[in-house]
């Protein structure tokens, strides 16, 4: 089992009141498995993906990757693991502005020391960034900032993929190239994929389709 | 509309009430600073005028010997029955302790209205004043300090006089300064009787001078107030550099904002003018605090000012402050003009902003990136042209000119020198990380330009003044034990006694040497002729700058003389002219010494020489060579011996210290004002880092969620400023260094009339170094600190809102 | 001329509230200072020299004159000694305070010049034989007062004159004491009305050759005014017939006047006049210098058929000086006719 997560709970505060997002939601994707979650606005998807990848704790429950406790990990382990084991793709891109596409494309892969050059060529190549290398993230159209994404959450090999809307911020046909690239890496990388969208059209093409309603999965 | 856009411009301040104290206190502290060093030279200014008043040379042509010695008052009387409408002034000094006191002798009857402090001729009446004992008016100070002091008239207090001046009537001056008869000059009336014989006709020995717009030590004192003003001047800019930065800023995050109020329907002629409003109500109001803060920095400044002023120059400056109303308004005008400056550019491109604009801080980074090729070439015009200030101006304005062009090209080019620093670190870079760290900073860079230039300045000006201050003290305590090579300096009481000191100290020590002086015009200004013995300490320890063969035993023979370097560079004399003395008799120059903190040009001759010229020489002071053990036994069977006052006889030590602490108290000012300007620019520093640190979220959160911590973050955060300090300071300490170059050779040659030798002193630097990196890690600090502490969820945020 | 500073002139005479006690703080008790007696018979040369005992003694001359076209001119030259202490010292410390005012009055221009001096120094005196009267530059001298040269100068005038006296000394009052006061204030007062002059104004438009007649008063005392007394009126009149008249009215403070003096007849008989005999009756009031001056003034000594009336050669003739005052020629007309000179203290 790639990931596995068990009966997690998850609420914040606002206003003095606790919101209960969802309780006791479990899930697990497979090696080379592509999921998708699906849900309402405010459903609390995206928060289902980011408990994942071990940005936020859960409230309660487990979440494990390869086996390992996140829950049991500290900021550094939890850092570790996640840019070594996890490629994130966010709807907003969050490319490094600072950076340019090249540095970008290689930033987590280098991070984790799993830079493999001919690999990034290759990714490069595959997803048409060879003639943009140069350029800042500012100077790309979003179809473009979202390839790059793409490739950075490829290039250390992950055994996981995170996608929170990955085409979300594009138009249908841009969407729809960039979903070809994504769903191809991810399959010729053996790596299992996570993918939060709203699109039901898109979420047929993946091979198990996971419905967050009312606080819990269906 | 208004009131409701109005209530939108607000609410962002009350959400981000960091920026509005970042703001405000900037304003603030800049006039504060301005302000401060204006009253100090606006209170010691109206000082001088009231001093020159007093002495009659601003309005009154006056009349004295050719010489400037004292003469009788029966060439007064001549004058006065020749027509001239003239009024008689004695001046002299008269020792109270440790406290000199200058005692001017008036008469009140014959002087010009005007000439005279009109509360000295009010209350008490004529007869009082002119019958002895006689009243005495001093400054409320002045007569306070005095009260127990014995051997003067009655003392009144009022208010309106300079401290350390004693007014009263010239008969009560006559008697009180054993000269009885004389006059030191007479002030002329401006309206004089038709028919008059020409002066030369009545008194061929005295010359009239035109009046003097200021007095002469206004030459001196005007470069320190220069020197004060630059500093303020400075101040204001570092002060700038923080309004500027942080209202760009504060326009720069509300620019959604202002894009979403022009959507909805906002004329963009509302809310422009509305963003003016606001920035002219806060510059009000941070100006006014900042009036005040001013009025407390010259206040704790003024009394070390009045002190430093006083043993420089010898210019009494009350130890009060008394401010006009013009001052407050000024200070509150500069804080307007200072917001205007900062805010037009952000206005202006408000105003230009396309409606739909994209909120991208990367192109606002790259729009800098023009601008700072543009500031760059700005710079490098500058330093062109104090290169060539410092190749061919030479005048006091000259230097200034000098220093400011320098400073500011410096700080214009820093972003640019960083910038490339930083791209080539980039370039050089392994590793993700170290990449990522040098391409981040250097998108950093314009946010953090100004309050790294304000930060430039004050370390440059630190290491200069701070050079200069070190290598004045270095260089005055060595001229110090050379001049002062006597072991014991005693004054006599009077000339009788004078004879007996010598005759009773013949058998009691090494050499008796006499310091005799007369006071006079040496090139047209006023000077002193010292009267030198023949002896071995002068041919040993005297600090000779340049000196012909042979030049001791001529002067010793009385046929030539030596003058000091502030003689030498007003005159224009090197060793071989001749040099004029008072009186008409001309030496040729033999040799030029070293004179630190004296203002006035000096020679010495032969003092056989000098008795014959100006027999009426006063001989009360001498220098003794003694066994330095036997010095103080000395001095005190000298007391014992002679009842002289305990004053009277000085050791070299004692000499020494107080000479130093004159010293000492010239830059405690500078120092402080080193210090504030320290302080302003790290306060810039934390200022534009904590508002930074908040736009900075959506660049650091990809980062951390591609797998580093929030402490690494912090940690990388903290390194980030502390080396961009150090980068600052490493560019700092050259500049430092020219700015010390040019206040020694350039801007003290002018204002002083000596040059400095310069000395480098590295553990300064050092220490200034660490200073700076506290300041920097200072400042980064608490920015990185939240940055540790930020909660997940908000930097959750930026992955789910767009910014 | 400058305008002192107010304060100058309590200083000057000690006035502690300034101006309280009459004109010039002439009112003020004379506290040591040496009083005039009427029995004190007056000495020359002695006393054409100073009184240093008594607080304020005056030496005053003033000249009506003639010019080559016909023109009126007046000249006044006055020294004042003011002693603030009945001593005499060498030097500086000398309490005796001098003040010396010149004035020249065409019929269009009034030309001020004011001096001051310390006793003591030098720089002013008198001198009784042979008579020399100085301050600064200005003088008045001769062997005696029968033959003196006068000469002074200001920004803008000077003259130079000959005085040579056609008669003696006249004693005014009871030989020489004269009574201001119902309450016995008075002073030692005589005069020499009987100069002819000669001499050169040196006025801006140049010099003038002038001939007339001129009148010295010298008087000192310590306390000539009554502290109730504000000020005086004091003529001093030429008739063509060669008759002389000297006549004074002190204002007392609310009205009412006290006032004497001596006519002097063509033949040179003299007689004194006590209170009453004589009225001065202001005709026309002039604007000068922001107030109202009586410059016409109607003047009857019954005894000797006077009934005149005089009006100022220029009404503008006010000596704006430390202590102002009008002092002026004037033109008589009426039951006789002449030239003479008023003086009016007090105004203000």
């Amino acid at each position: 089992m790639l990931l596995e997560v068990r009966d997690i709970t998850k609420g914040y505060d606002s206003g003095g009141e606790h919101v209960q997002v969802f309780a006791g939601v479990s899930l697990s994707v497979n090696a080379g498995e592509a999921v998708a979650l699906t849900g309402e606005s405010g459903s609390g998807k995206s928060t289902l993906l980011h408990l994942c990848a071990g940005l936020e704790r859960p409230d309660a429950g487990q979440v494990a990757l390869d086996g390992q406790t996140l829950g049991d990990m500290g900021d550094g382990a939890r850092a570790r693991l996640r840019r070594a084991r996890i490629g994130l793709v966010f709807q907003q891109f969050n490319l490094i502005p600072s950076l340019p596409v090249a540095a970008n494309l290689r930033f987590q892969a280098q991070l984790a020391g799993r830079e493999n050059v001919t690999w990034t060529d290759t990714l490069a190549a595959r997803l048409g960034l060879v003639p943009l290398l140069g350029r800042y993230p500012e100077q790309l159209s979003g179809g473009q900032q979202q390839r790059v994404a793409i490739g950075r959450a490829l290039a250390g090999r992950p055994g996981l993929i995170l996608a929170d809307e990955p085409t979300g911020n594009l138009d249908e046909a841009t969407g729809d190239a960039v979903m070809d690239l994504l769903l191809g890496l991810v399959g010729e990388t053996g790596a299992g994929l996570l993918m939060v969208t709203h699109s039901a059209r898109l979420a047929a093409r993946l091979d198990r389709r996971l419905h967050l309603s009312g606080g819990g999965l269906c | 509309m208004v009131r409701a856009t109005l209530a939108a411009l607000m609410a962002h301040w009350w959400r981000h009430p960091l920026q509005l104290v970042s703001l405000a206190v900037g304003l603030a502290l800049a006039t504060a600073l301005w302000s401060g060093v204006q009253a100090i030279n606006g209170q010691a200014r109206d000082s001088y005028d009231r001093a020159a008043q007093l002495l009659g040379q601003n309005r009154f042509a006056r009349i004295e010997a050719a010489d400037g010695q004292r003469f009788g008052q029966a060439r007064y009387i001549a004058l006065r029955r020749a027509g001239w409408q003239v009024s008689p002034v004695l001046e002299g000094t008269w020792r109270d302790g440790d406290r000199r006191l200058r005692i001017l002798g008036v008469d009140p009857v014959t002087a010009p209205p005007g000439a005279v402090p009109q509360t000295v001729t009010g209350g008490a009446g004529l007869r009082p004043f002119i019958t002895p004992p006689g009243l005495a008016f001093a400054a409320p100070e002045t007569a306070a300090a005095l009260e127990p002091a014995t051997g003067l008239p009655e003392l009144r207090a009022t208010a309106g006089l300079l401290p350390g001046v004693l007014v009263m009537d010239i008969g009560i001056a006559q008697n009180l300064l054993s000269a009885p008869g004389a006059v030191s000059r007479l002030i002329v009336a401006p309206e004089q009787p038709m028919g008059r014989p020409p002066l030369a006709e009545i008194a061929p020995d005295l010359v009239q001078r035109a009046p003097q717009a200021r007095a002469d030590i206004s030459r001196l004192t005007d470069s320190f107030h220069l020197n004060l003003t630059a500093f303020g001047l400075l101040s204001f800019a570092v002060g700038l550099f923080i309004v500027h930065s942080a209202v760009g800023l504060a326009f720069e995050q509300r620019r959604t904002m202002f894009r979403t109020l022009r959507a909805i329907g906002v004329p963009l002629a509302v809310l422009t003018a509305l963003l003016a409003v606001e920035m002219l109500m806060l510059a009000l109001f941070a100006g006014l605090a900042g009036v005040a803060l001013g009025y407390g920095i010259a206040a704790a400044l003024l009394p070390d000012v009045a002190a430093t002023l006083r043993g420089l120059y010898g210019a009494a400056v009350p130890g009060t402050l008394n401010l006009s109303p013009g001052w407050w308004l000024g200070g509150l005008a500069v804080a307007l003009v200072g917001a205007t400056a900062a805010s037009a550019q952000s206005l202006w491109r408000v105003w230009r902003m396309p409606l739909l604009a994209p909120a991208q801080p990367r192109a606002w980074a790259r729009a800098s990136a023009r601008s700072m090729v543009a500031q760059t070439g700005i710079a490098a015009g500058l330093a062109l042209a104090a290169v060539a200030l410092a190749m061919w101006g030479q005048s006091l304005v000259a230097g200034f000119a000098l220093l400011g062009a320098m400073l500011l090209a410096a700080a214009l080019a820093l972003p640019g020198v960083l910038s490339a620093l930083l791209g080539m670190a980039e370039r050089a870079a392994r590793g993700p990380l170290a990449l990522w760290f040098w391409a981040d900073t250097r998108q950093q860079l314009p946010g953090l330009s100004l309050a790294l230039m304000a930060l430039l300045l004050a370390l440059a000006a630190n290491v200069g003044v701070g050079t200069m201050v070190a290598s004045f003290r270095l260089t005055f305590t060595g001229w110090l034990d050379q001049r002062l090579a006597s072991e014991l300096y005693v004054t006599a009481e009077n000339e009788a006694q004078a004879a007996r000191l010598r005759e009773w100290l013949a058998p009691r020590s090494n050499a008796v040497l006499p310091i005799w002086s007369i006071e006079g015009s040496l090139a047209g200004a006023p000077g002193a002729v010292f009267g030198v013995a023949d002896h071995a300490t002068y041919r040993d320890n005297w600090p000779m700058l340049r000196m012909q063969p042979g030049g001791w035993d001529r002067v010793a023979r009385g046929e030539a003389a030596l003058i000091n370097e502030q003689l030498m560079r007003q005159a224009g004399l090197v060793p071989g002219d001749m040099l004029r003395l008072p009186g008409g008799h001309t030496l040729p120059v033999a040799g030029v010494y070293s004179d630190y903190g004296n203002p006035r040009g000096e020679a010495m001759i032969g003092v056989d020489l000098l008795t014959t010229l100006y027999p009426q020489v006063p001989r009360l002071r001498h220098a003794i060579r003694a066994d330095p053990a036997q010095a103080v036994a000395l001095a005190r069977s000298l007391v014992e011996e002679f009842g002289l006052p305990p004053d009277n006889v000085t050791d070299q030590a004692r000499i020494k210290a107080l000479s130093l602490g004159i010293f000492e108290q010239t830059f405690t000012v500078t120092a402080a004002l080193n210090v504030l300007t320290m302080g302003v620019a790290g306060f810039a520093m934390l200022m534009s880092l904590l508002t930074l640190s908040t736009m900075r979220l959506p660049q650091l959160a990809p980062v951390w969620a591609l797998g580093l911590t929030r402490a690494r973050l912090a940690r990388l955060e903290l390194v980030r400023a502390v080396m961009l300090a150090a980068l600052t300071m490493l560019l700092a300490l050259p500049v430092g260094l020219l700015l010390a170059w040019a206040l020694l050779a350039v801007v003290n040659v002018a204002a002083f009339g000596w040059r400095l030798p310069m000395h480098l002193f590295p553990a300064d630097w050092a220490r200034l170094t660490a200073l700076a990196l506290l300041a920097g890690g200072t400042a980064a600090a608490w920015p990185a600190w939240r940055l540790a502490r930020t909660a997940p969820a908000d930097l959750l945020k930026v992955f789910a809102h767009e910014r | 001329m400058n305008v002192r500073p107010f304060v100058f002139l309590a200083m000057l005479l000690m006035a502690a509230p300034a101006l309280g006690q009459g004109f010039a703080g002439l009112g003020t008790a004379a506290q040591g200072f040496a009083r005039p007696e009427p029995g004190d018979t007056l000495k020359f040369p002695a006393d054409y020299g100073a009184h240093p005992a008594f607080r304020i003694e005056w030496w005053y001359l003033t000249a009506n004159l003639t010019g080559p076209d016909g023109t009126d001119y007046g000249m006044q030259w006055t020294l004042f000694r003011s002693a603030l202490a009945p001593e005499t010292r060498e030097g500086w410390s000398s309490p005796q305070i001098w003040m010396g005012h010149a004035a020249v009055t065409t019929p269009a221009r009034h030309f001020v010049a004011e001096r001051l001096a310390r006793g003591g120094i030098g720089q002013a005196g008198v001198a009784a034989a042979p008579f020399t009267a100085w301050i600064d530059d200005w003088r008045m001298a001769g062997p005696d007062l029968s033959d003196l040269s006068v000469s002074a100068s200001g920004p803008d005038f000077a003259y130079d004159l000959s005085l040579a006296a056609g008669g003696p000394l006249v004693l005014n009052g009871e030989a020489g004491y004269s009574v201001k006061s119902p309450e016995g204030q008075a002073s030692h007062y005589y005069s020499q009305p009987f100069y002819a002059v000669r001499g050169t104004l040196h006025l801006p438009r140049g010099p003038v050759e002038v001939t007339g007649r001129a009148w010295l008063d010298r008087e000192w005392s310590s306390q000539p005014l009554a502290d109730t007394q504000q000020g005086w009126d004091w003529i001093s009149l030429h008739f063509d017939n060669g008759a002389k008249l000297m006549g004074f009215r002190l204002r007392q403070k609310g009205g009412g006047a006290y006032g004497s003096g001596t006519w002097i007849g063509a033949d040179g008989t003299v007689r004194t006049f006590g209170n009453g005999e004589m009225t001065m009756t202001p005709l026309r009031e002039a604007p000068v210098a922001g107030r109202d001056i009586p410059v016409s003034w109607r003047v009857k000594l019954p005894a000797h058929g006077v009934d005149v009336t005089i009006e100022a050669v220029n009404d503008a003739a006010w000596m704006d000086v430390l202590f102002p005052y009008w002092e002026g020629p004037v033109r008589i007309s009426g039951s006789h006719s002449g030239r003479g000179y008023l003086e009016m203290t007090g105004y203000d």
